[in-house]
């Protein structure tokens, strides 16, 4: 499975003994599209989790707060029983598990909606926390305007709640992109699944993974960036 | 396909989840060892320390925990170390839980204020004395909470080592899945047995972090 240093070797002779092993980056650089593509994957399925996510979250923790008793039980066994749990398995419950209720999901899909779930969970715990932290005289400053419950939820308490929570959602959001390497497993064609298959072509095991969690750091780096700018043009002096 | 009763397998089930504890306990040791050796790098030389500390941080923080393990498991034996799945899992979890316990630390040190140090400072007392008897103790308590939060973050990731094929209780749920047929249920199982394990020190972190905010 591994290359071994011996001299029966069956592994690509290194042209410096010494060193016993020589790396070579080359397989790394021939497969540059397949690891775009990999990557611009991981991208979607982040992209699709953290809006599905987002909204449901900001449902949850509505409901939470000011639903009903059953639906506060229910949203906080939802949040308690996916956040004592490891993703791994939450995905292998989905894709593996599910079918045998009728439920058939393709990879992509089971990939999609298992770590949509997970986020959710955390995501509900976050907008609880920001919603916890609007002032209620501004709920009440919105009711006495006239305005309807809706409406001060969108346009008054939501906005404010959001913007304190912004920077732990932004965080979540990228553990949820790093969590993602996993949906490899079930052979979603991610970057880490790419990977496997490089490594697997080429036995450049190490080479291969260390440049693709180099990838993932600048994607984690990245995220950041353009979310901590879009967070300064549209929060801008709301956090107090 | 073989029948297998829930009789056999929860116990074979239990029997592994064994395993995601030791593995825990070791990155959960061999973390806070490293996140102290660290704390005291970073405060005890803050110019190099500090910023080779953070960027350590930030390098184990913003990457796949899945590639760390990988690139331990495979990069090792370049290096003429052979590992089996159970070491690779502990080196890859410890060096993951030692940035994540310094940077959960840090935080808890530098809670305290900033007179504290001034003021032991003054009185002439070396860094280590004045990190055993002043600041410390105060760090210690507040870091309490957090660190058993981590504890179930630590847990859930030990499930990553069945992927380099160490049997702990994912690996042996997928075992006996593939082996009977019923991923619903055994998978249903192991959720609920990893639930079973951290569910209590969420609770417990909870628990500890108001009665904290009460005495504050």
């Amino acid at each position: 499975m591994l290359p071994s240093n011996g001299s029966s070797s069956p592994w690509p002779k290194t042209s410096n003994p010494s060193m016993g092993y020589e790396l070579d980056f080359s397989a790394i650089t021939a497969n540059l599209g397949l690891l775009l593509e990999g990557a611009g994957l991981t991208l979607m399925l982040t992209a699709i989790a953290a809006t599905l996510g987002m909204a449901l979250s900001i449902g949850g923790a509505a409901a939470r707060r000011w639903g009903p008793v059953w639906a506060q039980t229910l949203v906080g066994a939802y949040v308690e029983l996916i956040r004592n749990t490891p993703f791994i398995v939450q995905l292998f419950f989905i894709f593996f598990g599910l079918p045998s209720l009728g439920i058939k999901l393709t990879a992509l899909a089971a990939a999609a909606l298992a770590m949509t779930i997970n986020l959710t969970a955390y995501g509900i715990e976050i907008m609880r926390a920001g919603l916890e932290a609007v002032p209620p005289g501004q709920r009440e400053a919105g009711l006495s305007l006239g305005l309807s419950p809706l409406s001060v939820f969108v346009y008054v308490t939501l906005p404010q709640a959001v913007a304190v929570v912004y920077p732990a959602l932004v965080s979540q959001i990228i553990i949820t992109m790093l969590e993602s390497a996993v949906v490899s497993q079930i052979a979603v064609i991610d970057l880490t699944h790419v990977a496997d298959l490089i490594q697997s072509r080429t036995y450049r095991a190490f080479e291969t993974y260390f440049i693709v969690t180099l990838i993932y750091l600048g994607m984690a780096l990245l995220l950041r960036c353009l979310f901590n700018l879009a967070g300064q043009r549209y929060f801008a002096g709301q956090r107090g | 396909m073989i029948t297998l009763s829930l009789s056999d397998i929860l116990p074979y089930l239990l029997l592994a989840a064994r395993w995601t504890l030791l593995l825990s306990f070791i990155a959960f040791v061999g973390g806070g060892i490293g996140a102290t050796l660290l704390l005291l790098w970073r405060y005890g030389a803050p110019k190099v320390g500090g910023r080779a500390t953070t960027v350590y941080i930030q390098l184990l923080q913003g990457t796949p925990l899945l590639l760390q393990l990988f690139l331990v498991f495979f990069g090792l034996p370049l290096l003429g170390i052979e590992v089996s799945p159970l070491f690779a899992a502990s080196i890859a979890l410890t060096l993951y839980a030692s940035a994540f316990l310094a940077e959960i630390w840090r935080g808890c040190v530098d809670a305290v204020p900033r007179g504290q140090w001034d003021a032991s400072a003054s009185l002439g007392m070396s860094f280590t004395i004045r990190m055993r008897y002043v600041i410390l103790p105060q760090a210690l308590k507040i870091a309490i909470p957090p660190t058993v939060g981590f504890l179930v973050q630590l847990v859930k990731s030990t499930a990553l080592a069945s992927i380099v094929g160490f049997e702990e209780l994912t690996r042996s749920g997928q075992i006996v899945a593939n082996a009977t047929f019923k991923p619903l249920i055994i998978y249903g199982l192991v959720a609920l047995i990893y639930f079973a394990i951290c569910y209590p020190l969420t609770l417990g972190s909870r628990v500890m972090e108001r009665r904290l905010r009460v005495t504050r």
